[in-house]
């Protein structure tokens, strides 16, 4: 594109953006071909932080293969757990008992909340607002503190096991989340007050950055960038996994197909989230929270298996081939975001730079994520 | 006038010493109001409550190596920060800060050397300051830096001429460029200041309105800090500077700063006055004190305004420039010359 570019004559000139930049918040680079201001061709450059974690996945047992999910997307990290031990327990058979099943929901749901959260503070600061961040992050650490008290951990989670959970959720835990979701419930409408209707915002957002549904079906994207385009697909709904289908919640869908658009789907999935704690708060079963007969040795029957969930950034999928020994013959991780980056080439054409960059963080890219 | 080079010396001395305390402490009360706004502490480690920190930070600038990248323009890339400066300080000789107003010295007037034609001078080295900006970027050798400058030029050329059609406009319902005769001329109780129009400011809230919001793009701060938009173009024409290069780009922001709040103070608030009538004893006289006050109220509303609001992108600034605000200022100008002639008629 830039040869071409460069032979009709015009005036452009290559900008390097990355793989240390504000913007990219991470090791993204990307290769602009730039006309003035206005962006002509841009092409991610990727593997900065690769880590071949699909490879980890065949050289290493089942149950070792666990940690690796927390590091993919280090900001909803527990939806990658769901997705892989699910995929084990479909493989092997195991019934999960309820309980384990409502209090995996409800951490991820949280961990999905913390993940907006983040993204929201990150997206205002690429428009050029501050302040938002450290709110959001105050939040946001609440939700740590609370996962922390269950999990261990703050950030790469590994809560999950084959069968169930690792720990159960005490009191303490549940009456927190009911705080938690008090005090969000209350900052939302904040939220909205001075960062959603604010004039300069809507600016910088409406009608920018368009991405038609047919775009998305071409490179596969999913999750926000997806329902922010009318396309009401949720994998949570349309393929329900784990207790999803006894909850009551909605998609939010909507058909601007802008980064506003994808603003308020993510900002309407954080109130339905709290919708969906809230209901596994109140109908938490009693019981076990691990499977009584799970294998010491996972050794799944030869075959090809694919399981996937609604991570807070997409459909997360995870598709195995097993030759029925205790490693994966092969693994293959479809991450969200390296398909909504995809079309950030395509869809970035003919943008002012300061658009390209407000749409670029509208797609809530994890770098690691992408390069895996 | 008679020169007394004692009292030039002194007073420059003090107007540069000035403009140095004013940009190092307003980083200061930059850094705690955003932190009160954001909920943190800010800098609270040196001295008290972080008071020294500005010390702290300007010896860390000044023993930083200051790098030259490759193949830079190096007369340039030198001359720029201090076009960034110069220009601040020879802008702040002129500006007239109001008598004492109190002690025995209540009638000595704060001002290095005032001009006739202070307010023409004043536009004058204000537009000396976009060179800064563009020598910075052009000689840096960074494309960052060159995309950076040439919004900047676009973007000072375009507000300065809607802030000089209203200052034009206080000029004619002055009829003068004195800027203590322009003080004066607003005597009488703040409703005789000029950002009401009665003196024949015709939209006068308006017009100090974008007064206001020309002197913060003119300065390059939030929401119109295109130059520098660190999510777009990391720090824009100062990415390749370091040491006292960037401070002085630094501190020129800061002057800058509070040139625009202290014109804004001078042509629409009544600069030194007070908001009440000069017979209310004490509460009513000029002094200093006034003309400070409002200055750092205008700049305690530029420090919010940075930390509320996302910035804006190029065009919509030049579309809020060209085709909202200069129109505005023209129309403004046009009935403000009408309303001078009506004033008077109505017995005003």
């Amino acid at each position: 594109m830039s040869s071409q570019a460069l032979s009709q004559n015009q005036e452009v000139f290559e900008l390097n953006l990355g793989p240390q930049h504000p913007a990219t918040h991470g090791v993204l680079r990307v290769k602009l071909v730039m006309d003035g201001e206005y962006v002509v061709d841009a092409e991610p450059v990727l593997g900065y932080i690769h880590r071949m974690h699909e490879l980890m996945g065949e050289n290493r047992t089942w149950a070792q293969y666990l940690p690796n999910m927390g590091r993919l997307d280090y900001l909803s990290a527990l939806s990658y757990n769901l997705g892989y031990v699910e995929l084990v327990e479909k493989m092997m058979g195991i019934e999960v008992p309820e309980r384990a099943e409502y209090i995996r929901v409800l951490t991820t749901e949280l961990n999905r909340i913390s993940s907006h959260l983040l993204w929201f503070g990150a997206f205002v600061l690429d428009l050029g607002g501050f302040t938002p961040l450290l709110y959001a992050f105050d939040d946001r650490e609440q939700i740590l503190d609370l996962l922390e008290s269950v999990t261990g951990s703050r950030l790469t989670y590994c809560y999950y096991r084959f069968g169930g959970l690792y720990n159960d959720v005490d009191d303490d835990f549940l009456t927190g989340c009911t705080q938690f979701l008090k005090r969000l419930r209350s900052r939302m409408p904040m939220y909205h007050d001075l960062v959603t209707g604010n004039v300069i915002l809507r600016q910088r957002l409406v009608d920018v950055g368009p991405i038609s549904a047919e775009m998305c079906r071409r490179y596969g994207a999913t999750g926000p960038v997806l329902r922010g385009s009318g396309v009401n697909y949720d994998v949570r709904k349309n393929e329900p996994y784990s207790i999803y289908p006894e909850l009551d919640f909605d998609v939010p869908v909507y058909n601007e197909c802008d980064s506003m658009a994808r603003y308020m789907v993510r900002m309407d999935e954080i109130e339905q989230s709290m919708r969906i704690i809230e209901q596994c708060i109140a109908q938490m079963p009693q019981g076990d929270i691990m499977a009584p007969k799970v294998p010491k040795m996972i050794k799944p029957e030869v075959g090809d298996y694919y399981h996937a969930v609604e991570a807070a950034r997409g459909t997360f999928g995870i598709r195995t081939v097993s030759d029925g020994k205790n490693q994966a013959y092969r693994m293959k991780l479809r991450a969200p975001t390296f398909c909504n980056l995809s079309l950030f080439q395509e869809a970035s054409k003919g943008m002012l730079l300061a658009d390209a960059l407000a749409f670029m963080g509208s797609l809530d890219l994890v770098i690691p994520e992408i390069d895996r | 006038m008679d020169i007394n080079l004692v009292y030039m010396v002194l007073f420059l001395a003090g107007i540069i010493g000035f403009a140095a305390l004013n940009a190092a402490y307003l980083v200061w009360v930059e850094r705690k109001g955003a932190a009160r706004i954001q909920r943190r502490t800010g800098p609270s480690e040196v001295g008290f409550a972080g008071l020294l920190q500005p010390l702290a930070d300007g010896a860390k600038l000044m023993s930083k190596q200051i790098l030259f990248p490759d193949g830079i323009d190096k007369p340039l890339f030198m001359l720029a920060p201090m076009f960034a400066m110069i220009p601040a300080v020879m802008i702040l000789v002129t500006i007239p800060f109001g008598p004492v107003g109190f002690g025995p010295f209540a009638d000595f007037m704060l001002v290095a050397r005032e001009m006739n034609i202070g307010l023409l001078m004043i536009f004058a080295f204000a537009s000396v300051n976009v060179m800064a900006l563009l020598l910075g970027g052009w000689s840096s050798k960074n494309k960052y830096a060159v995309i950076s400058a040439a919004r900047a030029v676009s973007q000072d050329i375009a507000y300065e001429i809607p802030m000089i059609l209203i200052a034009i406009t206080i000029v004619m319902t002055t009829g003068s460029m004195h800027l203590s005769t322009i003080v004066e001329s607003q005597a009488g109780g703040f409703w005789n200041w000029n950002w009401l129009p009665l003196q024949g400011n015709l939209f006068g809230p308006v017009t100090f309105i974008i007064f206001f919001i020309c002197s913060l793009a003119e300065t390059n701060r939030a929401p119109f800090d295109l130059g520098e938009a660190e999510s777009e173009l990391i720090a824009g024409f100062h990415t390749e500077y370091s040491s006292m290069g960037f401070g002085l780009f630094f501190m020129g922001e800061y002057a800058n700063i509070v040139i625009g709040a202290a014109l804004t103070t001078i042509l629409f608030l009544g600069g030194w006055l007070s908001p009440l009538p000069a017979s209310i004893p004490f509460i009513g006289a000029p002094s200093v004190v006034w003309f400070l006050l409002k200055m750092y109220l205008l700049i305690w509303t530029v420090v919010l305004i940075r930390w509320t609001y996302p910035r804006v992108t190029l065009w919509s600034l030049l579309n809020l420039a060209w085709k909202i605000m200069i129109p505005f200022a023209l129309v403004n100008l046009l009935g403000s010359a009408a309303l001078i002639k009506i004033l008077p008629m109505l017995g005003l």
